[in-house]
């Protein structure tokens, strides 16, 4: 059996991944470019909400402290939040938005096919509901990729704009580290580094298609997933989304 | 007395989904089973998407609906495997959202035609829509949008 705490951990990790961009692209609520693409954020947003209730929930569980996934989510602090970097990157334009998306669609899909295999049948369970939404994440943000990266000069450039400034965000999402090992050795999921191929396949066919160039190097900006260091972005959000059981402890309605 | 499982199954499809009221919980394919544990009556119900906010009011719903029955020991578990999938809709559920105006889901994911007049000229307005089971679509002919029930 692996340790509690690195199934614990491996479960926070999926969990606070959909949980930070379910809230960022909830941000984008009534505030999006046209409608249609409002109603479309707000629907991902609240797929990835609902598995994250998923994800914390059985967290939760295995944690068997008596703490509910609500608890998880809305009472840890920004150094126990376990996301990569990428999914708490604020949302700036739609461009980015729907870049970012498309980065993480890419590697969600990829990793809950593999999920569905677990030794965990808790996680295979979990990973079988959420994979059919996932893809169908992808397939609508690599088709608006394209759209846009191959689109008119403006939406072009700022397509680029959006891959150059979070493409360093890319690599954290194939960083191993212990905890992987120990989930890899289980068979319960598989390590980070063994996704890069088949991820980074789906990615690079999708910008060449919208005509995008990827950047040169491979700096790689880490520090999420492990929590040893978040972007400074992580704390803002979760003051607004943390607010009201931080201001009225232990609220319910 | 105990009523058999087969009558509860009837009055659960009389109990209509709260966003799509044509067709009943059944008809949607959420209840995947209904059974006696000794005087418990546990129904087990599969959410659509992970997320859908219907999924508690719809709980909610069929122990309404049994308690006016006159059953007071129901325990509603959620389940989620196997995950909830478009080809659970029954028959009578497809016709409905039909006749309602929502097209029902297709494997080939699209609709097969507008369910205002019929016609297979439709194009994909947005891959969602008002509840997250639907997307948007117009019918090319009539040029009416609808709604349609994606296939998961």
């Amino acid at each position: 059996m692996a340790q509690t705490a690195d199934l614990f951990e491996f479960l926070c990790r999926m969990g606070d991944n959909t949980l930070v961009l379910g809230h960022r692209v909830s941000e984008w609520c009534g505030h999006a470019p046209v409608l249609e693409e409002d109603i479309a954020l707000a629907n991902t947003a609240l797929d990835l909400i609902g598995q994250t209730q998923m994800w914390l929930g059985l967290a939760a569980e295995v944690e068997g402290q008596g703490r509910s996934a609500d608890d998880l989510a809305m009472l840890r602090d920004a150094w126990n939040f376990h996301n990569v970097l990428l999914v708490e990157q604020p949302n700036r334009d739609f461009g980015v938005t729907i870049l970012r998306q498309f980065l993480f669609d890419a590697w969600h899909v990829e990793m809950l096919q593999r999920l569905i295999t677990s030794s965990d049948q808790r996680i295979a369970e979990v990973a079988a509901k959420s994979v059919k939404e996932a893809t169908y994440h992808l397939e609508r943000s690599s088709t608006t990729v394209i759209a846009l990266g191959d689109g008119t000069g403006e939406s072009h450039n700022r397509m680029q704009d959006a891959l150059n400034l979070l493409w360093p965000y890319v690599g954290e999402l194939f960083a191993d580290d212990a905890v992987d090992t120990a989930m890899s050795e289980e068979g319960i999921a598989p390590k980070s580094s063994d996704l890069r191929d088949a991820v980074m396949a789906r990615i690079t066919d999708v910008l060449a298609e919208a005509t995008l160039q990827v950047p040169d190097g491979d700096f790689t900006h880490k520090g999420g997933k492990t929590g040893f260091q978040h972007t400074e972005h992580l704390g803002h959000m979760l003051v607004a989304m943390q607010n009201l059981q931080r201001s009225y402890p232990g609220a319910t309605w | 007395m105990r009523p058999d499982v087969p009558q509860i199954w009837d009055w659960l499809d009389a109990v209509p989904d709260p966003e799509i009221p044509v067709i009943s919980v059944v008809d949607l394919g959420i209840v995947r089973s209904v059974q006696w544990d000794g005087d418990t009556l546990e129904v087990a119900v599969t959410p659509t998407y992970s997320g859908c906010p219907a999924t508690s009011i719809i709980s909610i719903d069929i122990e309404t609906a049994l308690r006016d029955r006159g059953l007071n020991d129901v325990r509603i578990k959620t389940q989620i495997a196997p995950a909830w999938t478009t080809d659970w809709l029954s028959e009578k559920g497809r016709s409905k959202l039909e006749e309602y105006g929502i097209a029902p889901p297709q494997a080939a994911g699209g609709p097969e035609r507008c369910p205002h007049c019929s016609a297979t000229h439709v194009e994909k307005i947005s891959q969602f829509g008002s509840t997250p089971c639907k997307a948007q679509w117009r019918c090319k002919s009539c040029l009416e949008p609808f709604d349609y029930f994606k296939c998961i």
